[in-house]
This record gives structure tokens, sequence and C-alpha cells, in this order.
């Protein structure tokens, strides 16, 4: 079989063997070389193919490509700059491929040489046997090919660009083809982080960013498990009912409900301020409630905004607590109340740790889904009311200030650029903190 | 004696059901005012400035008509269904077939590359925008819909590919593995044996597809430029969002026209949502 052959150790091979497998890959290092050498004419032909039109690929248009990506343009309106960048980023792409393709080949004429050396009528000869062969081994690289090769231009690609972005003066001053854009190298991060405009900016938006996070979040968390607990109760009449009702939330797209609370929390002519406050002053005794700012004054519009995401974010945590709550064993139960625990007890001794042991990955992604909440921002009230200077509002978190960076008046790219990545970091170190912990991420053979 | 001790044990059990009762009421009635004030709100007359629940009337059909003949609603929803049917044909067919790869072989790469992907992606996309507007301008995808299905499907992939994977895996291997001994090649072993047993899956995937051009509002309005391109939620963000023009009727209406299809395939296909969101988490 060629799996043992290829994977015998040297001192197996006789010298003669031994010898031919070094020339083999030796004469490899010229693509398809080594493959000649094993008399394998069709696949050697493929390979120095694949090797001359790399070589034409990368004379022709791949130094200029690469030099562009250096100077970012010497002539304002003749050279793009950030065309340039794109291009000189595809070329390295194009070379990483070529230098894996260029090691799978190396390998490739040492491993049926070793074959060879072996069992000579195994290794295909003719193109038929060899494209047999590649359909045979290769079929999940046929599946997954066209995966990769989307999330290469959707999502590495995109990545990269941001980074190198980063590292220029991106602005709205520097627009191409108009002007050229420099490299300035860690400029960006001093104005982030030295600037004190935009310091300032920065380290109030980071922190709003974080209450937001933590209190919409544990909100809804809370909201999830508190329904999910009421509702488990044995004694309940209209279960179906209400269980539908609360699926509601999540049920109707978010935005259509995120636009109309923008619109019910309308200070001036909203609901909230024209029928449910006056309504409660009405119904419940010794209630006087004036008017609320909403939208206009900061503090009553993040009340809100927490308010409207536990209402959006409950259901899902309230389903998934559900599913927990009845796979808990009813004898654990019964053998804490025979020990004379109170409720109170059974819920913090069995309950929530059961629900936390399974459900904590979850959680986690529902304070990284907040912390990423743009649309819960910016469809409410914008990231408004006021301005905290440098395109951010009051209520605005680090995404939605990032759009607006990036969409706004005087776009500033390369300090959308740089913020994004510090998001990036926040968002992957704490996943990857969560993904080693659990066991859901592991992969077998 | 017997009698008191039942009076007691009634007056005990009456708090709790009162106020579990008690909760869950106001709870639904939080839950649903806002729903019927948009009910109610689109089949209202006239132009509001705001809407709240009002009964009055006088109610009519007016605002559907309208939605149809002064604005560019149908363009939109029709727009956003060519999106939507595109990005699921494309997201479903290229995880399916990846999720498959990563179960059932091995591959040099399989387990460092998904979950590289997996963790790239977390990169916000709304970070990615200036990176997405420079690629659209050098390849002419701005105002485009193919680019819009483009991000849609690549942002997609590593997560779902990782569902569809762990789907694939409660399939059992003899199968496949009976399959080939009696001479199925790859294709048909796929095709004919385990896709069909991966049914459910396939049309959760292909649903979440489906709604998601629904309710994406960031990266449409960014890649969108021209109105008769808009997708719904574009659209009927400048219903409410105009402070010249409030149309909030008409967005109501519009509304309902989303929201209703989308709950309907949610609650149809909600235990399945479920299963496959938790499949990953209790597995281990």
């Amino acid at each position: 079989m060629e799996s043992t052959a290829a994977t015998k150790k040297k001192e197996d091979f006789t010298k003669k063997d031994q010898e031919n497998i070094r020339k083999a890959t030796l004469f490899s290092i010229l693509p398809g070389g080594g493959q000649f050498y094993n008399k394998q004419i069709f696949k050697g032909i493929v390979f120095l193919a694949v090797f001359a039109v790399f070589l034409v690929q990368f004379f022709s248009w791949g130094t200029g490509a690469l030099h562009g990506l250096v100077t970012l343009g010497t002539t304002p309106r003749e050279d793009h700059s950030l065309f340039l960048m794109i291009e000189g980023v595809l070329q390295i792409l194009v070379i990483v491929v070529f230098l894996f393709f260029y090691v799978v080949q190396l390998y490739d004429a040492n491993r049926v040489a070793k074959i060879n050396a072996i069992t000579p009528d195994k290794v295909n000869r003719s193109a038929k046997s060899v494209i047999v062969n590649v359909y045979e081994n290769g079929f999940p690289y046929l599946l997954t090919i066209p995966a990769y090769i989307i999330m290469l231009f959707a999502i590495i690609f995109p990545v990269v660009v941001t980074i190198l972005i980063m590292f220029t003066n991106y602005d709205f001053n520097n627009i191409p083809p108009a002007s050229l854009i420099q490299w300035t190298g860690l400029e960006t991060f001093q104005k982030i982080f030295v600037l004190s405009t935009y310091r300032d900016t920065f380290m109030s938006v980071l922190s709003w960013t974080v209450i937001w996070t933590l209190a919409a979040t544990t909100l809804q968390i809370g909201l999830g498990i508190l329904t999910a607990m009421v509702m488990n109760q044995p004694f309940i009449k209209g279960k179906r009912f209400f269980g539908v009702i609360l699926l509601l939330p999540w049920a109707v797209p978010a935005f259509i409900t995120i636009l109309t609370f923008s619109n019910m929390f309308n200070p001036s002519a909203g609901a909230i301020n024209t029928q449910v406050i006056p309504f409660i002053n009405n119904f419940i005794p010794f209630f006087d409630i004036p008017s609320i700012a909403w939208k206009i004054e900061p503090f009553w519009t993040k009340v809100a905004l927490i308010g409207i995401q536990g209402w959006l974010g409950f259901p899902y945590i309230y389903v998934l607590t559900t599913s927990i709550l009845q796979s808990i064993p009813s004898e654990w139960y019964e053998a804490s109340a025979i020990d004379g625990a109170s409720t109170m007890q059974k819920f913090n001794y069995i309950t929530f740790p059961h629900i936390l042991s399974v459900a904590a990955p979850i959680f986690i992604t529902q304070y990284t889904g907040n912390f990423n909440n743009f649309s819960m921002i910016y469809l409410f009230n914008e990231g408004g009311p006021g301005s905290l200077g440098n395109n951010a509002g009051s209520t605005d978190i680090l995404i939605s200030w990032v759009y607006k960076l990036t969409t706004g008046q005087s776009p500033q790219y390369n300090i959308s650029a740089a913020i994004t990545l510090i998001i990036s970091m926040i968002v992957i170190v704490i996943s990857l903190i969560i993904f080693n912990r659990s066991s859901a991420f592991e992969m077998e053979d | 004696m017997m009698s008191q001790n039942k009076k007691k044990r009634k007056i005990k059990d009456f708090w709790p059901k009162f106020f579990t009762y008690a909760f869950l009421i106001i709870f639904s009635a939080i839950i649903i005012y806002p729903l019927l004030i948009t009910i109610t709100s689109a089949f209202r007359a006239g132009n509001l400035m705001a809407f709240d629940l009002n009964f009055d009337g006088p109610f009519t059909m007016n605002n559907f008509k309208r939605l149809f003949s002064e604005t560019l609603y149908g363009t939109w929803y029709l727009n956003t269904l060519k999106v939507a049917l595109s990005a699921m044909v494309i997201q479903v067919s290229i995880i399916t077939l990846a999720g498959y790869a990563y179960s059932r072989y091995r591959f040099i790469g399989k387990k460092s590359t998904l979950k590289f992907f997996i963790i790239v992606q977390m990169v916000p996309t709304t970070a990615a925008l200036t990176a997405f507007y420079i690629m659209a301008l050098l390849v002419g995808g701005l105002d485009t819909h193919a680019f819009l299905i483009f991000i849609y499907v690549g942002g997609s992939i590593p997560m779902n590919t990782w569902l569809m994977k762990g789907y694939f895996d409660t399939v059992p291997i003899d199968l496949d593995e009976s399959a080939r001994l009696d001479g199925a090649g790859h294709l048909r072993t796929f095709w004919q044996i385990v896709l069909p047993l991966v049914r459910p899956m396939v049309a959760v995937q292909a649903l979440w597809a489906f709604m998601t051009p629904f309710g994406e509002f960031m990266l449409a309005r960014f890649i969108l430029r021209t109105p008769a391109k808009y997708t719904v939620a574009i659209g009927l963000q400048q219903f409410i969002n105009n402070p010249r023009e409030q149309r909030v009727t008409l967005f109501a209406a519009g509304a309902i026209l989303i929201a209703l299809p989308i709950s309907v395939l949610f609650f149809f296909l909600q235990k399945h949502f479920v299963s496959g969101l938790t499949a990953g988490g209790t597995k281990g």
C-alpha cells in the first residue's frame, strides 16, 4: 500500500532507492522535474505549466503590484492608492498560494519516488489514472474549495486590507484618486491613545460600550431565566398561549421592533409619554411620573436602549433555559426537599449552577453579540443624542462609532480601522478563552 | 381538622399562583403592546407623526394600497426576495458540501482551517466596511445585489459549516461505508445516502439564509445607493426616520407584510432552530 511506502523509514530503502528518492525531490526544485524523474509525464507537464503561468503572471503584473503596495502610487489622479494596495494584497495571496503548491509538489515527488521504489506498478503514470486518483483522494478538497475561495475573498481579504489601512493616512483629507495615501506607521494609534480629542472620545465610547454590554446582556439573560422558571411551574394553565407570546420578540424581525420602539419613545408624540406613563399614573395609586425626555437626555436614552434589548433578547435565553430545566432530574429536587431546602436554596445550589454549566458558552456569545450590537444602537437613535466629538454620539458604542467614522461627514478610515482591530481583539480573545474551555469546539479526526 | 388543613394549603398555594399569573399577564402585555400598535396603525387612516394604541378607527386598507402605488415598496420586496433566494441557494450548497467534507473525510488542514476562519470571522463586518467599499469600487460592485449576496454568503460560511458538520456527525458513518462497499462513488454516497438524512438541518439553514436579507440593515444600506435597488429593511427605515415626512402608518403596513411571513416560518421551524443552535453546545 502506498501509505506504508510513504511512511517507511530511510533505512528501509536500498542505497540505490535512497539515491532515487533524493534525486526526485531535488529535481522538483524546478516544479514538475521530480515528477518527470518518476516518469509521471502528465503530472510533470501540469506542474511545470503551473510554474510557467506563475512566472509569467509574476513578471508581467506581480512585480508592479508589489511595487505599488510599497509606494501606494507616485502621481496623484493617475495612481489610485487604494487599488494599488488591493492589487498588492492580491499578489501576495497569489504568491502564498503558489508557495503552498510548491511545497506540495516537492512532497509529492518524494512520496511517489518512495512508492516507486517498493511497488512501481502502484504509480499512476497515465493522464486518466492521475485524474481518477485526484477525484478519489482529493474529493474532500473538491467539496471544500468553493467555501475556501469565498471565505478568502469575503473574510480574509477584507481583514488584511483593514489592517493595512490602519497604517496609512487614509481619511477625508486624502481621498484617492485626487490625492495619494501614504504609509504612516503607528501614527494612527498615536492619535487614538495620545491625542487628547480622540483619546477622550475613545474612552467615553468604550466605557459606555462596556456598561451597555454588561447591563443589556445581563438583563436579557435574567429575564430569560426568570420567565423560564415561571413557565416551568407545573400548575400553569395556558402554557401554549403564553409560550407563543413569549417567543414573539424573537419571531418578529428585530429591525421592525427597534424602529417601532424608536417611534414610541419619541419624547413629544410617542406612545410611551402620551399613553403608557398616563396609564400608569391613572391606574396605580401614588404614582405620578412626569414625561421623560427619551432620546433627548443621554441617561434616559441609555435606559430605554437597555430595556428594549432586554425585551428583544430574552426569548432565546428563555427557550434555552426551558430545555435545560427539563433535563434536570427531579430526584435532585426531591432529595433537597427532604433535607429541608428552601425554594431560594434550590435555585442557588441546583438550578442556577446547572444552567450555567450547560449554557455558559452561549451566554458569553450573548455578551459579545451585544458588544457589537450595531442595529440596536443605530436604529433606535443613530447613537444620539448630542455629540462627544469626532462623529460619536452619546449612546454610540464602538461598532456604531466605527460605522459613523466610515460613512459620516468627514470619514476617518484609518482610525476606524484601528478601532476595529481593537474591537476584534477583545471579542476574539474572549471567544478563544471560552472555546478552549468548552468541549463544543473539539474536532476529532 | 382535615378541611382546615386543606384550606390552609389552598391559601398557601394562592399567592404563588397569583404572582405567577400576574407576572405572566403583565409581561405578555409589555410584549404585545408595541406589536399591537404596529398592527392597528397599519389600518389607520391619515398621516401620523407617531403612533399609539388606538382602536377608534376608521380602519382602512388604504395604507397597503398606497404602499404599492406611491412608494417603491413592491420593488424593494422583489429585490429582497431576489437577494434572499440567491443567498439561500448559494449558501446552502456551499456549506452542505463543506460540512460533509468536514464530517466524513480526513484532509490536510482540516483541524486548523475552519477554526481559523471562525476566529477571523469574529472581526465584525461593520469593521470591514472600508475594505468592502474598496473591493466594490474595484470590481464595480457598488449598488449591486450580487456584491451584497457575496458578503452575506461569505460571512455566514464558517459558523454554519460548523453547525452543518455537527449535524452530519449524527448520521452513522456505517451507512456511508456500506454504500461504498456496495460500489457507490463519493458523489452517490453523498447525494443518495447521507443528504436525505440531514434534510431538516438543510431546511433550517435555508430558512436562516433566506431570512437574513429581510432584517439586515447595515450592509445593505452601505452597498445599495439608489432607492430602486433597496431592500425592504432600508426602505422602511426611510419611512420612519425621515423627520420631514413621517409616514408611520405606511411603515406599519410595510412591516406587517414582512413580519407576518417571517414569523409564520419561524414558528413553523422553531423546534429545529433551537436544536440547531444548541447542538454544538450540548454535544460535549
